[in-house]
């Protein structure tokens, strides 16, 4: 099987900043992998590097057999591939089934625009927007661009999703009904790489995880292992207690040590 | 396309503008109206590139000097059929302005709108040297070429119709982009070019075709407004006032908005016909309207049609 995105030795430098150090990965098909890291661990320039927002000093992405290093952001768009922003970026004037529209229009079925309009509905109607679907883009509440970010993204169809931080900002609930919408996605069978700083969250919606700090890969495994590696724990993490914490909590019942918290 | 009212009301007023001199042979109506026409063109073309991609163009007037310089060299100096000129003006300048389109279309905002400035000036020094066009004392063309089309007095009937004509198919062309994939995703650029890119717009492809798409109507229009006058040269060609006047008529009437901006340039015709006239204001409509785009500015960004649409919310659904 072909796997559905694929980094080999990337590196990005803005001057004398190394933001994606030689990092190299491989997605699955199917499969929610987290990526964690401090802030400014180049998890965004990541994401940038991947969709072509940015194009990469060196290494190689290939994204589900294509090679798509430098490639444009509208093309990269057309092979399937779609993301959120951390900073929503809603098209302000124009009604939510509008900027779901475009998503499906220009998205990788490339569709005619009444149909992309029913793709947009349904889009809308999976993350909870159908009640909002002729509300201009700038009326939403924060939790609502979050949404729409999402929204939009899905209406594409795109093979891989890139979740960059779709749940800050949310109160409780919100998260609940989010992470709801992000498995259901994935049990449609769309490939989900998220970044999170909800740590319970990630921990619990991710199959693997991947840590970066300084721009480089500083663990990968399950999420129980990556939360016991003490290395992570240092960077990132730092508290001991709250790494136990989390293990035990979402970790530990398929772990079967099921006993403490 | 034709289940939507909107496409009606185009053609009503495209027929109310073809019929309403013809009642009486009113002459006078004719040349207001003529002048109304050249400026829908004009601005509902400029509307493209500003209402729906968001692009500044302060240079749409070189595509109506050039298209009048074409059209007229065509007939003068190889005598060519008046329609025949037109055509080969719309598609010529279509083709220059998608290469130029190519180049600056790289830069956004105030960089881009400078550099529509520099494609006039640049493209009226290159005439002003151009000896086939006559240099800075332009072409004239002589009476005779009038013959073709029934002498001097009806050829200005069929030049009115042709401007009508003119001014539909801007109308149509507006419309119909508005309502297609390509205006949404030209709404989109309008809107966030980076998140319209990353959802997958071909954002240079789409704004080249917008920028040579809004050339080919006002070439045709340049070259039947130089036509009728049967002279040209290049400071009345490039005279970057009426690029200014386009962009306080999409201001004004809204831009983005097909009806609005057509609503706007035939007002700003009627003002500035009283204000060329009468005693007290003459040669004053350019302070006026630098005023009234101060006003618009400040107080109703998004111009006459965005003021109906905000008090008339149902009206947002005929008057697109």
């Amino acid at each position: 099987m072909t796997a559905m995105l694929e980094l080999d030795r990337v590196t990005k430098r803005f001057g004398g900043l190394l933001a994606v150090n030689n990092l190299s990965f491989v997605m699955q098909p199917g499969e929610i992998l987290g990526l964690i890291g401090p802030n400014g661990a180049g998890k965004s320039t990541l994401f940038n590097l991947i969709n072509g927002v940015f194009v990469p000093n060196s290494g190689r992405i290939v994204f589900n057999g294509i090679d798509i290093t430098g490639e444009k952001p509208f093309l990269v768009a057309h092979h399937g591939l779609a993301r959120t922003h951390q900073i929503v970026q809603p098209l302000t004037n124009m009604t939510v089934l509008e900027n779901c529209t475009v998503g499906a229009c220009f998205g990788r079925e490339d569709l005619p625009l009444h149909r992309a309009t029913e793709a947009a509905r349904r889009a809308a109607a999976l993350v909870g927007l159908d009640d909002r679907l002729h509300m201009l883009a700038l009326h939403l509440t924060i939790a609502g661009k979050k949404r729409l970010e999402l929204a939009r993204a899905l209406a594409a169809q795109p093979k891989l999703l890139l979740l960059d931080e779709v749940l800050a900002g949310l109160n409780p609930t919100e998260v609940e009904h989010m992470i709801g919408v992000i498995r259901r996605i994935r049990d449609s069978g769309v490939t989900i790489l998220i970044i999170e700083h909800l740590m319970q969250a990630i921990m619990s919606l991710s199959d693997r995880i991947v840590v970066l700090n300084y721009g480089e890969k500083l663990a990968e495994g399950l999420p129980a292992d990556v939360a016991r590696d003490p290395q992570v724990i240092e960077a990132y993490l730092g508290d001991p207690k709250l790494a136990m914490q989390l293990e035990s909590k979402d970790g530990g019942a398929s772990h079967g040590n099921a006993a403490n918290v | 396309m034709l289940r939507r009212p909107f496409f009606w009301i185009i053609t009503l007023v495209i027929a109310a503008f073809a019929v309403s001199p013809l009642i009486g042979n009113n002459v006078e109506l004719r040349e207001s109206l003529a002048l109304a026409a050249v400026y829908i063109t004009l601005a509902s073309n400029l509307n493209l590139m500003l209402g729906y991609a968001g692009y500044i163009n302060f240079g749409s007037i070189v595509f109506f000097g050039l298209g009048g310089y074409i059209c007229i060299w065509l007939v003068d100096a190889h005598s060519w059929p008046l329609g025949y000129s037109l055509l080969a003006a719309a598609i010529g300048v279509s083709i220059l302005s998608l290469i130029f389109g190519l180049g600056i279309l790289r830069l956004r905002g105030p960089f881009f709108a400078l550099s529509t400035i520099g494609i006039v000036e640049g493209v009226q020094a290159f005439v002003e040297n151009f000896k086939p066009w006559g240099g800075s004392s332009g072409i004239y063309i002589s009476p005779e070429v009038f013959k073709p089309l029934g002498g001097p007095g009806p050829a200005l009937w069929v030049i009115y119709f042709l401007f009508v004509a003119v001014m539909g198919a801007s109308l149509y062309l507006s419309y119909g982009i508005k309502i297609s994939k390509f205006g949404l995703g030209l709404l989109a650029i309008g809107q966030n070019e980076d998140a319209a890119a990353i959802l997958g717009v071909p954002t240079p492809r789409y704004k080249a075709l917008c920028y040579s798409a809004s050339a080919f109507l006002p070439a045709i229009a340049g070259g039947l407004y130089f036509f009728k006058g049967a002279f040209i040269q290049p400071s009345d060609a490039f005279d970057l006032t009426l690029s200014t006047e386009a962009i306080v008529i999409c201001m004004l009437g809204g831009q983005g908005t097909v009806s609005g901006v057509a609503l706007g340039a035939y007002l700003y015709e009627e003002l500035r016909g009283y204000l060329l006239t009468s005693s007290t204001f003459s040669n004053f409509q350019l302070v006026i309207a630098g005023l009234l785009l101060l006003v618009i500015v400040l107080f109703f960004p998004s111009g006459l049609m965005g003021f109906i649409h905000s008090r008339f919310p149902r009206t947002q659904k005929v008057l697109e």
